[in-house]
């Protein structure tokens, strides 16, 4: 066992701060409001080698471990969850997917400009009618012999209008079931692909979601991840990785809301004393800080798990799970905290409570974890 | 030309200040290090000197006084973007022992930064003392400092007005707000860089601190503020007229 | 044996830092049984230097040469230790601005003499020599033995009063000796502040922060600042901004200034900002905010709004005035 990060994950959450507390904290109630896509903020991030952190020098990424990716988030979260949640798709979904699954010349040709982060990618899984049932894809992917021809429709796609580069998951063969899917890169210019409205949504609201619409879209042989029918397996893997970055990005939200009720509670005086100082105020902060702290070592240990190359599956679901769970409940504390002051925007605790709620939901929800973890416990 | 900038590794300025049972040390325990403020805006400087001087610069090195527990320090001042550090290794005593282990490395340099102070001892000396021991030029409370051609141009704050200067090199350049707009947020390929920069340990010179740090106190507790009424602004005046006495 | 005091002029008049300066080396002075030599470098005329000796100077040493009119480092440095030699001086005083730090580094090594910065008291013993000093930008102090038996003492702003004494000084001219290699650098132009009270000498300083919320609404300021023959200020926010230029920025990284009274007008108080002011004698503070931390660290607060308070502190410090005469 060993607690201690080393010297250089130290630099790498240091520098998430550093910039998430001098450049990310000036506009990020101005974007909320606005629902603006944070441009000048993914290029800084760029810059700093954020979007493609986790990716192997070899293919122009940072070489950095999970852990490191972790504190990043978390640091990034505390302040701005909408910019988390780019970074989070971009990085372990689509670099992470590409990178472990696809073969030498798709990363040539797309890991290299997603790890520069010249180019964002997005990831198309979710539909109208298949969200945490991700077996029942109804968009098709024909198989036409030398290209594919996809049509159908994507809902809920973080990045969808940034992004240049999609992973789309997609039916082969209806009859096969889920062993029917398969994984495409897809280039977002190609012909026939459009996008539906902005979704305004209730948090991270920052982030562009959007619905894809895919028109007799053709897709090259070669854009195919992995053997024919390995889609739904594909998908399965990145979204294990993924649930570490969205655990970070609920402990981040969590730890914010819970430093800024700890803040407070210093500083607001009632009944003679400041609020701190009353021990339903002073156990509630004790309750909430031994979530964080749960939440971080479990999201911690998968990504340790994953660094090490053991099978982190359960143990990502359940820093998912419990993570997005305990940010709901800390950011409502915190919002109870600050009362008055907690339900006016100014003091960003309200907007952290509204965007606890979306991990709860998205890469699987609460209840899609808690599957995955009992059949790892129950089954044979 | 060479630029070397001599850092302090001090407590994160927003630590809350303790001292150890006997009042005898400052209490290192929970300490999180970060570079002098006025050192990490140096470094700044000298980054963007080399980036926008067109190989004006061949190299900027860092140096620090320092035991082991300042190499962190060290190693992201290199994750930012200097090409080499040097730790010289002894506990920086005081401000004169620390500027005569510099000397030893400053002397093939041709602009030395330093910071006008370090955030904890706040003796604002150390660049002063090496310039005096290297006998060279040091230009104090530096506020700009620019490469035009090769000539070294330098504003510096004064006390009523300010003044620009040009200088031969080598020289000390002791640098305050001012000199950089921001430290630089180090990068992923700066951090992995950083793996493959060098860290050259060398031991110190024979030499004695003039002053010795004995004790310490924390401030007395200041009384509770006085409130006035924002009804009754003349009430405020009136108090600093009879009885604070200060208008 | 003697104590030397670099005195600095503004236009051939003393500052008042200088005859404070004077002040405190005749109490060390009176307590080792010694004698105060002041040194002046610049145009000064006689009566102007013999004030010095009003404070307890028994000589002074005034140095009237063209090269030194702007600060040499190096050159004034050998000044003041061919000075200190010539009076075999083992103290020297300056003060803790920008010409001490300039220049009391280079003397300490010429002299191989320790030095303490930012002196806030009388030495607190003499046998081992110990003084007191901030550390931590002034959240704490530290007492420090110098051990060499040279000694480097700048003394912090506003720690020390005037005393004035019945002793009158003997004037004597010196001609030190100085070489090209002591004038380096070269001053190419110089910028004085005129019209304006300096930031650092000020005994008021008028300081704006982010809930000034504009440029715009510096008028009342200074118009404030006028009235009070005080110096203006702002906090680091306002001048990241451009709202203020950057020399006016007090705060950890900015100004450390310690005046009689200052006044903090929609700051809210960030520990950078107090480690600027906290030194200052009476601190006011005018805030919206009644949880803001610069309630903390005031001597007098106003909970309201900044921009319909300042207007009425005007008229009442308009009305005083008025009453004063």
């Amino acid at each position: 066992m060993d607690f201690e990060f080393t010297e250089e994950q130290l630099m790498i959450r240091q520098a998430a701060r550093d910039y998430a507390e001098r450049e990310l904290i000036q506009d990020v109630l101005e974007r909320d409001a606005k629902a603006e896509f944070p441009t000048r903020h993914i290029k800084n991030l760029t810059d700093l080698g954020f979007m493609g952190m986790i990716v192997d020098p070899k293919y122009d990424g940072g070489g950095m471990d999970t852990i490191s990716y972790v504190l990043a988030m978390e640091e990034i979260s505390k302040i701005d969850s909408s910019v988390s949640v780019i970074l989070s798709v971009h990085n372990s979904l689509v670099c992470f997917g590409i990178q472990v699954y696809g073969n030498e010349k798709q990363k040539e040709k797309y890991l290299r400009t997603l790890a520069r982060g010249e180019k964002i990618g997005a990831f198309l899984l979710s539909e109208p009618e298949a969200g945490s049932d991700a077996s029942m894809q109804r968009t098709l992917a024909e198989d036409k012999g030398d290209y594919y021809l996809i049509n159908g429709v994507k809902n809920w796609i973080s990045n969808a209008n940034s992004a240049s580069i999609y992973i789309v998951i997609a039916q082969t063969y209806p009859e096969k079931g889920h062993k029917g899917i398969n994984a495409f890169i897809v280039e977002k210019d190609s012909p026939g692909i459009s996008l539906g409205p902005h979704e305004d949504k209730m948090g991270m609201r920052s982030s562009d979601t959007h619905s894809v619409m895919f028109t007799d879209v053709k897709v090259p042989k070669e854009n195919r991840i992995g053997e024919d029918g390995f889609g739904f397996k594909f998908a399965m893997k990145a979204l294990e990785a993924g649930r570490i970055g969205i655990a970070a990005q609920a402990v981040g939200i969590a730890s914010g809301a819970l430093n800024r009720a700890i803040q407070y509670a210093k500083e607001r005086k009632a009944f003679g004393t400041e609020i701190a100082n009353h021990q339903a105020i002073a156990f509630k902060i004790s309750d909430m800080a031994v979530k964080v702290e749960n939440a971080r070592n479990l999201c911690l240990k998968a990504a340790w798990l994953k660094d090490r190359g053991k099978p982190f599956s359960t143990a990502s679901s359940m820093a998912k799970q419990y993570a997005a769970d305990i940010a709901m409940e800390v950011t409502t504390e915190a919002v109870q905290i600050l009362g008055g002051y907690g339900y006016v925007k100014e003091y960003h605790v309200e907007r952290l409570m509204r965007e606890a709620k979306l991990t709860q939901i998205y890469e699987g929800t609460s209840e899609i974890q808690k599957i995955v973890i009992s059949r790892s416990l129950l089954k044979d | 030309m060479k630029i070397l900038i001599c850092i302090s590794n001090v407590p994160d300025t927003t630590t809350k200040i303790r001292f150890t049972a006997d009042n005898t040390a400052f209490d290192t325990a929970g300490i999180q290090w970060i570079i002098n403020p006025w050192d990490e805006l140096a470094l700044t400087r000298a980054m963007e000197l080399k980036e926008t001087t067109g190989g004006t610069i061949e190299k900027i090195t860092v140096v620090a006084v320092g035991l082991k527990d300042a190499e962190p320090t060290l190693r992201k001042t290199l994750a930012i973007g200097a090409d080499d550090a040097v730790r010289i290794d002894a506990e920086p005593k005081d401000a004169f022992f620390v500027a005569e282990q510099l000397a030893q490395v400053a002397k093939d340099y041709d602009i030395i930064l330093c910071g006008i102070e370090a955030s904890d001892y706040n003796g604002s000396a150390v660049g002063g003392m090496l310039s005096e021991f290297l006998g060279i030029p040091s230009i104090s409370s530096v506020s700009k400092l620019d490469i035009e051609n090769g000539n070294v141009k330098v504003n510096r704050e004064i006390d009523g007005g300010s003044e620009t200067l040009s200088t031969e090199v080598p020289f000390v350049a002791i640098v305050q707000k001012g000199i950089a707009l921001e430290p630089r947020i180090p990068s992923m390929r700066g951090i992995m860089m950083a793996r493959k920069k060098p860290l050259n340990v060398i031991p110190a010179v024979e030499t004695e601190a003039l002053t010795e740090f004995v004790s310490y106190e924390l401030p007395p507790a200041k009384a509770a503020c006085k409130m006035v009424d924002a009804e009754n602004v003349k009430e405020l005046v009136d108090l600093l007229h009879n009885e604070a006495k200060v208008i | 044996m003697s104590i030397l005091v670099y005195t600095e002029n503004w236009d051939g008049k003393f500052k008042k830092l200088s005859f404070e300066q004077v002040s405190y080396a005749s109490e060390i002075a009176k307590n080792i049984n010694t004698s105060v030599v002041a040194l002046s470098i610049g145009n000064v005329e006689e009566t102007e230097l013999k004030k010095l000796g009003d404070y307890g100077a028994s000589k002074v040493i005034s140095v009237n040469e063209t090269k030194l009119d702007n600060l040499a480092n190096q050159a004034y440095a050998k000044v003041i230790s061919q000075a200190a030699k010539k009076e075999e001086s083992t103290i020297l005083v300056f003060a803790n601005n920008y010409t001490g730090k300039a220049i009391a580094p280079r003397v300490s090594v010429k002299l191989k003499a320790g030095l303490v910065s930012g002196i806030t008291a009388l030495p607190i013993n003499y046998e081992p020599f110990t003084v007191r000093k901030k550390v931590f930008t002034s959240k704490a102090f530290a007492d420090v033995i110098i051990k060499s038996p040279f000694k480097v003492l700048t003394i912090a702003q506003n720690s020390f009063g005037l005393i004035e004494t019945e002793n009158k000084a003997q004037i004597e001219n010196f001609a030190p000796e100085l070489s090209d290699e002591d004038f380096r650098t070269k001053v190419e132009d110089v910028h004085k502040i005129t019209g304006k009270v300096l930031l650092n000498d000020a005994e008021i300083v008028v300081s704006g922060g982010r809930g000034m919320k504009g440029s715009e609404n510096w008028g009342p300021i200074e118009e404030l600042a006028n009235l009070l023959g005080a110096a203006t200020a702002c906090s680091r926010p306002v001048s990241d901004e451009d709202w203020r230029p950057h020399d006016e920025h007090v705060g950890q990284t900015g100004k450390i200034i310690a005046p009689n009274l200052y006044f903090a007008l929609g700051i809210s108080g960030a520990i950078q900002h107090l480690g600027g002011v906290s030194s200052s004698k009476y601190i006011v503070a005018i805030n919206k905010d009644n949880d803001a931390p610069i309630f903390e660290a005031a001597d007098y607060g106003i909970i309201g709004d900044v921009h319909k308070i300042l207007p009425e502190l005007i008229n009442a410090v308009k009305e005083m005035k008025a009453a004063e005469n």
